[in-house]
């Protein structure tokens, strides 16, 4: 896990955030002709389709096959989609972030009435979840929910539950393990930051008796020696102090080479983290000194690395615009 | 009433294991052969001593060390922190106590199995874990993975050459110099093995802007050091070699590796060494013939110049050019090899070598030495001496 999964949760959330999507109208009412090609390369036989008696003394006439509720409100080959579409966006998310590859692994769909030819269908979908990284067979990826919901007018007449799994093809690297990351030690006077990584707030401690900044922290302000401590939520914007990059030895739970850095925020404090690129993921190595796209002076704003349960890290994405 | 302090004490005996990086024997051995070494040096015997100093971080206890050797009744026994900082220090520690009469002959030790066991290069996980203050500190550091010597020291050395100017090249001055005077040292490990500033340029990157040849050693080894009286010292075998000041220090919003948070970035705790060495000894940089400057990182042993007034802020790349820090020039640094050339024993075998230098014993003698200036670990709280020929 990485900022990677930072950002992608945070455009997830986004995106559940929104709901359901505008009713989208399919593009022609059910219709008979396009039941037949469906049947047809289904190879389903059952004269309940059709216009036939049988059709007329179950139904009353032909009804559409429940399984084709999606069809009517497929696409077609026009590859524009809208832009609200939460499938699509959560898939560009996806791809930004490297997991490139799709598998459909999930479609569940359920069916409140038949279909007639002449019913309009209209379709919403809604993101459900993602959940991830998962490492799986084909390669790390997020599973990625959406539910849709058909309706004719107010009523509701089927709903789908889809999920993909989106991954990064291939085995997943024997890298390191971030399990085994250096743990922080941790008391009563520093606890408060490490409760706000893990909630996505970078807290800086503020001397309740003067107000004065200070990381890192302690129970006791040096300038006028209050023992009550409180803190402010960071923006989490500043600039690289200093920076350098990590090529040996082995650091437990990180891959090398590694690129840290001592940020002063704006605010005036300084802090040590690892420096990331605009998305969160590693920054690759400067090739020499004074090269490469950090420098002192590079903007950054701070993103948070979940470890897991017990640890969040602060890290640094270089704003885009980039250098000083 | 204050005790005369600048002078009083001396040392009398030097003593080492060779330098290897495997020794094949137990620290306590090392510690035990190193002080016998440095008490024949003396001329004294283990009978004679009365106290013990050491660093915190050392695994042989002064109890343990005087059972080997078959000490009697000690009277003194100190242990100072921080690391490589303390090595200047634990003199001070035995001159003082020399000076007020709380011991006669005090050994100051550090022995260790550093490449063979454990390697101070490597992240050390117990340093995050520590129930203390220290391990609290490094919680704003270790986990996000800034957690080695080289790393910590990069991230000072990045912004130096920022501030300066400051180039890979200069600090590879230091690494050429200390390798030309370990090439003549037999004691060192590269002996006859000088670089060129081409070789310290080639090497690989360890943590930019550091290469490898701007790393100390890891080393297995043990140093003693036998300080007494400078009056005692002078009767006996080796003669004397007295302690003219010796200093601690620790600066405004100091850490151990990690001072990145207060205004200016370096090391404003040699320059508190530094004053107090001037202070007490009465002399200054234009006094001191020779210097062995901990380096365990080259990029140290620039900024130690400027902060002991040697060369102003930002002209130690100006100061170490064109080879006045090597045998011959303005002012020939670590004379032994250093930690780069000779062996990584925690800053104590510079100190043997800044009195083989005032006694005129050392491979590469710089003529008429009578002052030299010793300094202790640096990016830590740290120490200094100024040593002087006798007479």
């Amino acid at each position: 896990m990485s900022d990677t999964h930072d950002w992608i949760m945070e455009q997830a959330s986004l995106l559940r955030d929104r709901g359901e999507t505008t009713p989208r109208p399919a593009r022609d009412p059910v219709n008979q002709p396009q039941v037949h090609t469906w049947l047809e390369a289904i190879g389903d036989p059952n004269p309940v389709y059709r216009d036939t008696p049988e059709a007329t003394e179950v139904h009353g006439g032909p009804v559409a096959p429940p399984a084709m509720a999606q069809v009517w409100t497929m696409y077609g080959l026009d590859p524009h989609r809208p832009a609200d579409d939460p499938l699509h966006s959560m898939m560009q998310v996806m791809d930004e972030a490297g997991f490139t590859s799709v598998l459909g692994t999930n479609c569940d769909q359920t069916y409140d009435r038949y279909l007639r030819p002449g019913d309009h269908v209209t379709v919403t979908t809604r993101l459900e979840s993602v959940v991830g990284p998962k490492r799986t067979g084909v390669g790390e990826g997020y599973f990625v929910t959406t539910r849709s919901t058909w309706r004719v007018g107010d009523e509701q007449v089927a709903t789908m539950l889809f999920r993909v799994l989106k991954y990064k093809p291939g085995p997943r690297s024997s890298g390191p393990d971030p399990s085994s990351t250096v743990r922080p030690a941790r008391n009563r006077d520093s606890e408060f930051f490490w409760e706000g990584t893990a909630v996505g707030e970078l807290r800086i401690q503020r001397c309740n008796g003067c107000g004065a900044l200070r990381h890192p922290p302690g129970p006791m302000c040096p300038h006028c020696h209050a023992t009550d401590q409180g803190h402010v939520v960071s923006p989490g914007r500043g600039h690289v102090y200093s920076y350098v990059t990590h090529h040996a030895p082995q650091v437990p739970g990180k891959q090398l080479p590694l690129l840290l850095a001592v940020v002063e925020l704006d605010e005036g404090v300084r802090m040590i983290g690892e420096l990331r690129d605009g998305t969160g993921s590693r920054l690759e190595p400067l090739s020499g000194p004074d090269s490469g796209a950090v420098e002192i002076g590079t903007p950054v704003e701070v993103g948070f690395e979940r470890i897991d349960d017990d640890l969040t890290l602060a890290v640094w994405r270089v704003v885009d615009g980039g250098s000083a | 009433m204050s005790v005369p302090f600048s002078g009083a004490a001396s040392v009398a005996g030097i003593g080492a294991t060779e330098f290897s990086k495997e020794s094949g024997r137990s620290e306590l051995q090392l510690s035990a052969e190193a002080t016998l070494a440095a008490l024949t040096d003396a001329g004294l015997s283990p009978g004679d001593v009365d106290g013990l100093v050491t660093f915190t971080m050392d695994n042989t206890a002064e109890i343990a060390l005087a059972r080997e050797l078959g000490m009697g009744e000690l009277r003194f026994f100190s242990r100072i922190s921080y690391g490589g900082g303390a090595a200047c220090a634990t003199l001070q520690q035995a001159a003082m106590a020399v000076a007020t009469g709380m011991a006669d002959v005090v050994v100051c030790y550090r022995g260790f199995n550093e490449r063979s066991g454990q390697r101070f290069g490597q992240v050390q996980n117990w340093a995050a874990g520590q129930s203390n203050t220290n391990g609290l500190d490094n919680a704003w550091s270790y986990p996000s993975g800034l957690s080695t010597p080289a790393a910590t020291v990069a991230m000072q050395a990045r912004r130096y050459m920022h501030e300066y100017g400051a180039t890979s090249r200069d600090f590879g001055a230091v690494a050429v110099a200390d390798r030309r005077h370990a090439s003549t040292n037999p004691a060192a490990w590269f002996h006859g093995k000088p670089i060129t500033i081409e070789d310290h340029q080639s090497s690989r990157m360890i943590a930019d802007p550091l290469r490898l040849l701007d790393c100390c050693q890891e080393s297995d080894g043990a140093v003693a050091i036998v300080v007494t009286s400078t009056e005692r010292a002078r009767d006996l075998a080796a003669g004397a070699v007295p302690v003219l000041a010796a200093a601690q220090g620790s600066a405004r919003d100091q850490f151990v590796m990690t001072s990145y948070y207060r205004d200016d970035i370096g090391i404003p705790e040699m320059g508190v060494v530094g004053r107090q060495l001037w202070a007490q000894s009465g002399l200054g940089p234009a006094d001191i013939d020779t210097a062995v400057l901990y380096d365990h990182f080259t990029p140290y042993v620039l900024m130690q110049l400027e902060e002991l007034g040697f060369c102003g802020p930002g002209e130690a790349p100006g100061f170490v050019a064109d080879g006045a820090i090597e045998l011959g020039g303005r002012l020939p640094v670590n004379t032994h090899g250093g930690q780069l050339g000779e062996a990584y024993i925690h800053g104590m075998n510079g100190i043997n070598e800044a009195v083989r230098q005032l006694r005129g014993t050392s491979v590469n003698q710089v003529e008429g030495a009578a002052h030299v200036v010793v300094t202790a670990g640096t990016g830590v709280p740290t120490s200094g001496l100024v040593l002087g020929r006798d007479g």
